[in-house]
């Protein structure tokens, strides 16, 4: 057997898979997180709510509807994020002239709100969400199995945060929100919608939380709590990365989910506080994170 | 000749703080009208609630016959309305290029691309820089370039010559002069009465949030000892 220090290589390569499905979730959640923060100020503490919902859209469309996971991976966005948008123009929005504090304060008791009426209908025990029939099995790489779907996840997670990316960065809908960032009023003196703008970005972060929802469906179970369970560790994510920055969310959230999957090989018992202590030494050494700009 | 931006009774605040005191001016269609007057005595707030940046205001704006007071801010430069702050307002995180084609177009006669590259060469030289890059004659180049693209009618220009070398502020002489020629109608807020009196047609002095004065280009030169006097040159 061939071993890295003293420890098998599948082993490794094992847990190096598992990192990285975590990092998917946890760039894609915190790239959600980020574009949000970046042009509404606003700390989404519904995140966790919104993917958890993207991830009961697709059971509830294939259980009520027989809408199969292809379609759910599309439906359960534009569900999520039209509801989203519906709540950021009529009660988040009139938020915005006072402090930030008060944003966090409503998604929370929204999330709160949101995960305990799910909890009360369908219980706090998971559903399972089997993936489709393309995606089953596995393939033998040689070294290790590597199940399709797990594959499928990485590679979709990248694709949809490198389109992000490019939305923002690259195209002239991108330069409006960057520029709205920078100075909303003067961007709304130019003709642009500025308000509108805000709610297309507050629906396109909630979108992608939704997406991580659907992808987690099949791997972990569909529960009303899942949300709750993966956001906290998102946020020190995004602290690590630091706010506001879109590459620094994604790129991040992959490192950080290898750093996790590679601790649980060498020191099993670190790696459900890695991301933290990580994410406190950050804090120490560069408390703007790691691509943040302001100090 | 045709009015086209009216202003009367013009009120504007700052929170508590009360800066317009009754504004009333015109403006008639393809003049340069140029305000002059001391700091802090509201010429770009002036310009700013004309703009409906400073939303705290009342009296009565209309801008081709459209109340401007009733619009929220996305519309006013749909009517034809351009503003060119003072701190010029270019944007860090965009490249020159997405600087100027941020604004969208919402009429025609607005300048080309190539017709504003002709213009301002230098900007076409560094497209792909970032915005703050500029040095601050060319920043002020880009914020005026930029509306000029839209299709606007109307210029809402807030201290161009501000901090500029004199070899910039002639050259932004000629492109005042330029867009005159092209019918643009401009309200410029200036403290340089020597530059604006190349440019304007017309001129209000402003005191204490309230015009004090208004006269013709042509009684300058008898207005120089009131001028001196208000503006403390």
């Amino acid at each position: 057997m061939t071993m890295v220090f003293g420890i098998p290589i599948q082993a490794l390569l094992g847990q190096l898979l598992v990192g990285l499905i975590n990092g998917s979730f946890y760039a894609l959640l915190s790239l959600g997180l980020a574009v949000i923060f970046g042009l509404l100020r606003v700390i989404n503490f519904a995140h966790g709510a919104q993917y958890m919902l993207g991830a009961f859209v697709a059971l509830l469309a294939l259980k009520w509807a027989g809408v199969p996971y292809w379609a759910a991976l599309v439906v359960a966005p534009l569900v999520v994020g039209g509801l989203s948008a519906l709540i950021e123009r009529t009660m988040l929005s009139r938020l915005y002239q006072l402090d930030h504090l008060y944003g966090l304060l409503f998604t929370f008791g929204l999330a709160l709100a949101v995960e305990g009426g799910f909890r009360w209908y369908f219980g706090a025990s998971g559903q399972p969400y089997s993936p489709p029939a393309a995606l089953n099995g596995g393939v033998n790489l040689g070294f290790m199995f590597l199940p399709i779907y797990r594959g499928w996840v990485v590679v979709f997670s990248l694709i949809i945060c490198l389109a992000v990316w490019a939305l923002i960065e690259k195209t002239q809908l991108g330069a409006k929100l960057r520029a709205a960032t920078e100075n909303p009023t003067l961007v709304q003196s130019f003709g642009i919608n500025v308000p509108l703008l805000l709610t297309m970005t507050y629906a396109l972060g909630a979108g992608l939380a939704a997406i991580a929802g659907v992808l987690a469906a099949p791997i972990y179970q569909v529960s009303p709590l899942m949300g709750s369970n993966i956001i906290i560790v998102v946020f020190a994510v995004v602290v690590v990365g630091g706010m506001g920055s879109i590459m620094g969310a994604i790129v991040t959230g992959y490192m950080l989910g290898v750093a996790e999957g590679l601790t649980k090989v060498f020191y099993p018992e670190a790696s459900n506080i890695v991301i933290f202590v990580i994410m406190a030494i950050v804090l120490i050494l560069r408390p703007a994170g790691l691509f943040g700009k302001e100090a | 000749m045709t009015r086209l931006l009216e202003v009367e009774d013009l009120h504007a605040w700052y929170g508590e703080s009360h800066v317009l005191h009754g504004v009333t001016m015109h403006v008639d269609k393809g003049e340069t009208v140029c305000i002059l007057g001391r700091n802090g005595m509201g010429k770009t707030t002036t310009l700013r609630a004309i703009m409906g940046i400073v939303r705290q205001r009342k009296g009565r704006i209309t801008f081709a016959g459209r109340d401007v007071l009733a619009m929220p801010l996305h519309q006013t430069a749909r009517a034809g309305l351009g503003f060119v702050p003072e701190e010029r307002g270019i944007f860090a995180t965009l490249s020159v290029e997405e600087n100027l084609m941020l604004p969208p177009v919402f009429a025609e006669g607005g300048m080309s691309v190539a017709e504003i590259y002709k213009l301002f060469p230098n900007l076409q030289e560094r497209r792909r820089s970032p915005g703050t890059k500029l040095s601050g004659g060319e920043q002020q180049m880009l914020a005026m370039a930029r509306i000029l693209r839209t299709g606007a009618n109307t210029l809402l220009l807030d201290e161009p010559t501000e901090g500029l070398a004199p070899v910039i502020i002639e050259a932004i002489g000629v492109v005042l002069q330029e867009l005159r020629s092209r019918g643009m109608t401009v309200v410029l807020v200036e403290q340089n009465f020597r530059f604006a009196s190349k440019v304007a047609d017309r001129f209000y002095v402003m005191d204490h949030g309230q015009m004090a004065h208004e006269f013709p280009v042509g009684e300058l030169e008898t207005r120089m000892d009131m001028l001196h006097e208000t503006l403390g040159v």
